[in-house]
């Protein structure tokens, strides 16, 4: 990986979008890589759009401005697209991680992206996935398994370890919750397309 | 300790703390009356309404008897004169100049 | 305070070490709240308020799962938390609160009588901007304002130095030659809210480093009584207020053999301030909280580029370090303090005219008797200019900063401020008097 990986995530209220910021950035802390994971705090009611943020890197981190450039983009609801914003400040070489049943290629077109052939399109139908394993349409925990995999960050066995572990502790007596995430995960990290 | 007075800082208890128990009693809180209570001897029935009413512990009693006033706390607010009984009248307040010297 | 030395990353510690001193990561409130069970005081009272309601919220639950046995008093306003640990401090417990903004203010009155009473409480303060308008986010209006309560103030660039700061600050206000409330500052959301690494300590070792609180004299101690809180006019109020300036003068000595203790135990070093790069800098940001850390970001970029840049991050606010302050900077060209308040002074922000009256009167502004300047400041005392930024949570990034090392820069090469410095983030300058600029960081013209 990068020395420094700067996400930002892109979500409704009520989806998890500061979840898995944080939950990816304690993973990848596990994992022995120095992190940071930060919602940013706008108008906290449901279904309005919300920003989360990682940096994750290989050496001790300092910075604590919002993420301007972001190599990754995670967008949750992919109405969110509409809103034009999305992509803003993506770096060359980066690349986009949207929750949708599109194709790579529709949705490459459908972010604006067409002309930027140096970065990546990936797209995983984390709903549907989300609702086969968790039984509820919560995309944030299949996107971090989407995520893991298109930035390389770390292994799958080892993500899946420390996840289950996360979700262990977080989740304690509801082992349904605990499975059904985990699979998620395992999921989204197997069914994400790139384009 | 007993703090002495115009003590420089380096002498005196921290933050204003008390450490001497009871020193209330040094600090003699009774020469701003206007009025004072005399206490008439005879008229008195003794049943210490003016001990439990004073404000400040300024009625004296030995063995469960009232004997006075005590001028060095008595800030003359006239409770005592008020709570003792109208057929009794044993405690009067008068004016402070009118006392004469005695205290 | 060490040139170019980085607390929490503890140079080049082997993996051995690093395991044994269990890097983790944690939120700043999630760090915070362990550093107060670790610490486990006799008496925790708080209201929560936005940023700070997640350490009242899990110190509750450590509370209520018995991990604790502190008595946790629920109270219903701040005024009265603060009364409460009063309370409980004067009885002899070891008592901690947390707040932020309004709840700071809503303590105002009890804060003077938590330190004029020499009640060594700890205190962690969320930094969040104070109404009106009304706003969560970060700034330092809040503790800059209780500057002069009596208070020793820590500042924390994140999650790791919050954490280290309130266990040090125990030892701080206990010492007897202290015997001062501290309040631990650290940014809210920005640190509070924001999930980072630090390396925690066992209980043990927190237990055994903050020791046992055995107050000298106490209200629950029947064969000593006190009295506390009395009335103290002019014949000894003035001496009791030069005991307090004695005490926070004794906190300059006391502050750094605390962090010497803790270093020996973390290998994490700290001193009154950090110096980072400053030795042969030329131009130099002044900085406290988390945008400290964005700088250090800068500076390294800056160098990279051939450009003498360097920071002065500040850790203890009360007491000041004036002399260290004098002797870090003195050397240089050209200074930005950055206040993440208004003072309202019209005259610059508050850390502005402390670093700047301790850069007056330095060796070499009078010449010697050969006419040469002299002493520490050969030639003269550095530019001092000031720059409030990120008020209310407004974001400063490393361009942002940047912007103020390009404005020293162009100061040092003669350029004469024409009030239009403004061309990028930073604002039109106030002039509030022939030598002295004040800039706008990051404001809309």
């Amino acid at each position: 990986m990068a020395r420094l990986t700067e996400v930002r995530w892109h979500g409704r209220g009520g989806q998890g979008a500061k979840t898995a910021a944080l939950l990816l950035a304690e993973a990848a802390s596990e994992a022995g890589l120095f992190v940071q994971g930060f919602p940013e705090y706008g108008p906290e009611r449901m279904g309005a759009p919300v920003l989360a943020y990682n940096r994750l890197s290989d050496e001790p981190i300092t910075l604590h401005s919002h993420v301007a450039r972001p190599s990754v983009i995670v967008v949750l609801d992919q109405t969110l697209i509409r809103s034009g914003e999305v992509v803003a400040g993506l770096t060359e070489g980066g690349a986009v991680v949207v929750n949708t049943p599109d194709s790579p290629s529709r949705m490459r077109e459908r972010l604006g992206l067409s002309d930027r052939g140096g970065v990546r399109v990936a797209v995983v139908d984390a709903s549907r996935i989300a609702v086969e394993t968790i039984g509820r349409a919560i995309p944030n925990t299949p996107m971090m398994g989407a995520v893991v995999r298109v930035t390389g960050l770390m292994e799958l066995t080892r993500f899946l370890e420390v996840v289950r572990g996360l979700l262990e502790e977080k989740f304690a007596g509801r082992p349904r919750l605990i499975e059904g995430n985990a699979r998620a995960v395992e999921r989204a990290y197997r069914e994400v397309r790139v384009d | 300790m007993t703090v002495r007075e115009g003590a420089g800082w380096k002498e005196i208890p921290r933050g204003g703390l008390i450490l001497e128990p009871g020193n209330a009693v040094a600090y003699e809180t009774g020469d701003w009356r206007t009025f004072r209570p005399v206490w008439h001897e005879d008229r008195c029935i003794q049943c210490l309404l003016c001990w439990v009413y004073c404000p400040d512990a300024a009625i004296e009693v030995k063995d469960g008897k009232v004997t006075g006033v005590d001028y060095r706390y008595c800030k003359g607010c006239g409770i005592c004169a008020t709570e003792c009984p109208d057929k009794a009248h044993a405690l009067e307040m008068i004016r402070e100049e009118e006392a004469g010297a005695d205290g | 305070m060490g040139e170019d030395v980085r607390p929490g990353t503890a140079e080049a510690a082997g993996r051995d070490d690093r395991a044994r001193r269990r890097r983790t990561a944690l939120t700043g409130n999630e760090a915070v709240a362990l550093a107060m069970r670790q610490v486990e005081p006799d008496v925790v009272a708080a209201y929560p308020i936005t940023p700070q309601t997640d350490i009242v919220q899990f110190f509750a639950s450590f509370v209520a799962d018995g991990r604790v046995k502190t008595e946790f008093v629920t109270v219903e306003s701040e005024h009265s938390a603060m009364s409460a640990v009063v309370g409980a401090s004067a009885a002899g417990a070891r008592a901690m609160t947390a707040t932020s903004a309004n709840g700071l203010a809503l303590m105002w009155e009890v804060l003077y009588i938590a330190s004029g009473s020499r009640l060594p409480i700890v205190m962690p303060v969320v930094n969040r901007a104070l109404s009106a308008p009304i706003n969560i986010h970060c700034d330092h209006s809040d503790a800059m304002g209780a500057r002069d309560s009596g208070w020793v103030q820590l500042w924390s660039e994140d999650a790791q130095e919050a954490y280290d700061n309130v266990i040090q600050a125990v030892r701080i206000a206990e010492d007897p030659r202290v015997l001062l409330p501290v309040m631990v500052c650290y940014d809210g959301f920005i640190i509070s809210h924001a999930l980072l690494n630090l390396e925690v300590l066992t209980d043990d070792e927190v237990k055994e480093f903050v020791g046992t609180y055995r107050p000298d004299r106490s209200l629950l101690d029947p064969d000593r009584p006190v009295t506390v809180g009395p009335l103290d006019l002019y014949d000894f109020y003035f001496e009791h207020k030069r005991q307090q300036a004695e005490a926070m003068a004794a906190a300059r000595e006391v502050i750094p053999e605390v962090a010497a203790a803790y270093a020996a135990l973390t290998g994490r070093s700290y001193g009154m301030m950090e110096a980072y790069r400053l030795a042969d800098a030329e131009a130099a940001v002044v900085v406290l909280g988390s945008a400290a850390g964005t700088a250090r970001f800068v500076v390294d970029r800056l160098r990279r580029e051939g450009r003498k840049a360097g920071l002065l991050k500040l850790r203890v606010f009360r007491p000041f370090p004036a002399s260290e302050m004098a002797e870090a900077l003195g050397g240089l060209r050209a200074v930005a303090v950055m206040d993440r308040c208004d003072g309202f002074s019209a005259a610059g922000g508050p850390v502005f005219n402390e670093v700047r009256s301790a850069l007056y009167g330095l060796d070499g502004v009078r010449p010697d008797a050969a006419g040469r300047p002299q002493g520490r400041a050969p030639n003269g005392p550095p530019l001092v200019v000031n720059v409030v930024y990120g008020l209310g949570g407004r974001d400063v990034d490393p361009e942002d900063i940047e912007a103020v090392f390009d404005l020293l820069f162009r100061r040092i090469e003669g350029e004469e401020p024409r009030g239009e410095d403004g061309a990028g983030v930073l604002s039109r300058s106030l002039r509030p008097s022939p030598n002295t600029e004040v800039h706008y960081l990051g404001v809309r013209e």
